[in-house]
């Protein structure tokens, strides 16, 4: 058996399993998304109809979709940004030669990133509750009412929001505190000679050198957060008055509850499109920062 | 009594205190799970609401195991956690030995096309792969979860990562003596890449056992339920019952939190591995 014969027997499981179960459905999902396809569809695939961009255009006039497309970005661009400084900020201390117990902390925090989203999504459910939730009886504690947090439209995406920053922040922490353990250590002794305090040394090198990692776990993010579903899905179910409704859970009910695949295919690939498109300012925006 | 406290002691205190802090914002939420999970029905729903069980007790969990069948849920989310993990983990360490160290015809054009896939959101392919499994009759059986994720991008990645490092000589010397491929890569490349392969482990196990948003699709019939499906449907059913919804997530999150503790190095070195493709 030749080595180029043996390679191809080699890769072939997982390049069937990968083209088969992903590329390929990832494919049909831009035609599935040009028909009609809906539950009579689903009985009998002569029902089947080329309706061209149709599906699009309805979205685009379905004020629905305008709200989870809103509800997405507000997650998106308030999450991201504060998932990142918390995780940067974690990692910071964490490196910071008067940290004690670094590996107790470093796990301790890391924790709740490898627990079930759907489990400490119910622990947040109770933590949150107006009335016997810990979260207002320490408010009360320091003299704040009681806030509704599930149930006022205002607030149900910020609980949501730091819900998302406390089950994530522990991974780009660790991302973070590698790069932070990759920087020169003279650098700083260099710093400190030239009288820099802490805070500018933070600005010119450490920001610097992270730059590279940063971009990485932004886009990274970015993309994660796009995806956001499970925790409305248990915590909020897209409410109050579809105030945490996301583009995802739109998907999910066109498609899997409606059975209205091609409009829920549309939506998916109007998400898609939507993170490429952001993927690509934010490349831009680190790049012509970094010259 | 008043020992002078120099700069870079305050320093301490502070860089310590705040890791105190987001030590305790990390755990509380855990513990108070445990904690409420024990405690008799109603009692988390007082005010003002109790830290600590005033008479600990295991009827929770009793009830979730005889009444809600949640033994059942377990044994789907360990059974398709273990087959995600052991057919992906053959497949992924095939494709990523042979991507790293076997040459062929456009070897590297194909793994970059790879590596741009995983620009795709999974949720795009959804729509499609629950009309393909419907045709192979897969919807509605363990198989549905477990056929599309028997290989992954992201493993093969690592693992190619990873075999780069073994030295090309070793193969070579190997080949001389006559072995075949197939010889070389299961009695000489696996043994080296033990570490890598419980790496992957770990990530496979707690991404399948964790994962939400197919099962809820693909898996209707609630006997095939896996823990964090049924959870969230318990969950809307027994809105009220608090210390029983504890009891279900201590159970959905358990083991994966102890596995974790158990592999911390092997996880994180993964992690660390995965994310420096920029």
């Amino acid at each position: 058996m030749t080595a180029s014969r043996a390679a191809w027997c080699f890769i072939s499981p997982a390049l069937l399993v990968i083209g088969v179960f992903f590329l390929l459905p990832a494919a049909a999902s831009l035609l599935l998304s040009l028909t009609d396809f809906d539950l009579y569809a689903l009985a009998d695939p002569a029902n089947l109809r080329w309706v061209g961009f149709a599906n699009y255009l309805e979205l685009l006039q379905r004020p629905l979709f305008w709200q989870a497309l809103g509800n997405t970005l507000y997650f998106v661009v308030v999450g991201v940004p504060v998932s990142m400084g918390v995780s940067l900020l974690a990692a910071v201390l964490l490196q910071d030669s008067a940290a004690r117990c670094r590996a107790f902390f470093r796990t301790a925090l890391f924790a709740p990133v490898v627990t079930t989203v759907v489990a400490v999504a119910v622990i947040w459910r109770y933590l949150f509750h107006t009335r016997y939730g810990w979260i207002n009886h320490v408010l009360a504690g320091v003299g704040i009412d009681p806030v509704d947090w599930l149930g006022d439209p205002h607030w149900a995406m910020p609980t949501l929001i730091l819900f998302a920053v406390w089950k994530n922040f522990g991974y780009n922490m660790i991302i973070l505190l590698a790069g932070l353990q990759a920087i020169p250590a003279d650098l700083y002794e260099a710093a400190r000679i030239d009288g820099a305090n802490r805070w500018q040394q933070f600005r010119h090198i450490t920001l610097p050198s992270l730059q590279p990692m940063l971009m990485m776990v932004a886009i990274l993010t970015t993309a994660g957060y796009f995806q956001l579903f499970a925790e409305p899905y248990v915590i909020t179910e897209g409410g109050p008055v579809q105030s945490t409704l996301s583009v995802l859970y739109l998907m999910f009910e066109e498609g899997f509850k409606w059975w209205n695949l091609g409009m829920a295919s549309a939506v998916a690939f109007s998400l898609f499109a939507l993170m490429l498109f952001v993927t690509l300012i934010l490349t831009r925006l680190f790049r012509s920062r970094h010259e | 009594m008043s020992v002078p406290v120099s700069r870079s002691d305050w320093a301490g205190v502070l860089v310590n205190g705040a890791l105190v802090g987001f030590a305790v914002a990390s755990l509380a939420p855990l513990v108070w799970m445990l904690s409420v999970s024990f405690m008799p029905a109603g009692e988390a729903s007082s005010l003002p609401p109790p830290l600590l069980p005033s008479a600990p007790t295991l009827d929770n969990y009793r009830l979730l195991f005889s009444r809600m069948g949640i033994g059942s849920y377990a044994l789907n989310s360990l059974l398709i956690a273990l087959l995600v993990t052991l057919l992906s983990l053959l497949f992924n360490t095939l494709a990523g030995y042979a991507f790293a160290k076997l040459t062929f015809h456009g070897r590297e054009r194909l793994f970059q096309s790879l590596l741009g896939a995983l620009v795709i959101p999974a949720q795009v392919a959804m729509m499609p792969l629950f009309l393909l499994l419907k045709e192979m009759g897969l919807v509605n059986s363990i198989g549905g979860v477990v056929v599309p994720a028997m290989a992954s991008v992201f493993g093969i990645f690592l693992v190619r990562q990873y075999t780069r490092g073994i030295p090309d000589e070793l193969l070579e010397a190997a080949r001389i003596d006559g072995a075949g491929e197939f010889r070389i890569f299961w009695q000489i490349v696996l043994p080296l890449l033990k570490p890598v392969l419980v790496t992957l482990a770990t990530f496979t196990f707690l991404g399948s056992w964790n994962d939400f948003m197919w099962p809820l699709i693909v898996l209707s019939d609630s006997g095939l339920h896996t823990l964090p499906v049924a959870l969230s449907n318990l969950a809307r059913e027994h809105v009220q019952d608090s210390e029983l919804m504890m009891a279900g997530a201590v159970l959905t999150v358990l083991p994966v939190l102890l596995l974790f503790l158990a592999l911390q190095r092997y996880y994180l070195q993964g992690l660390l591995l995965g994310s420096v493709k920029g």
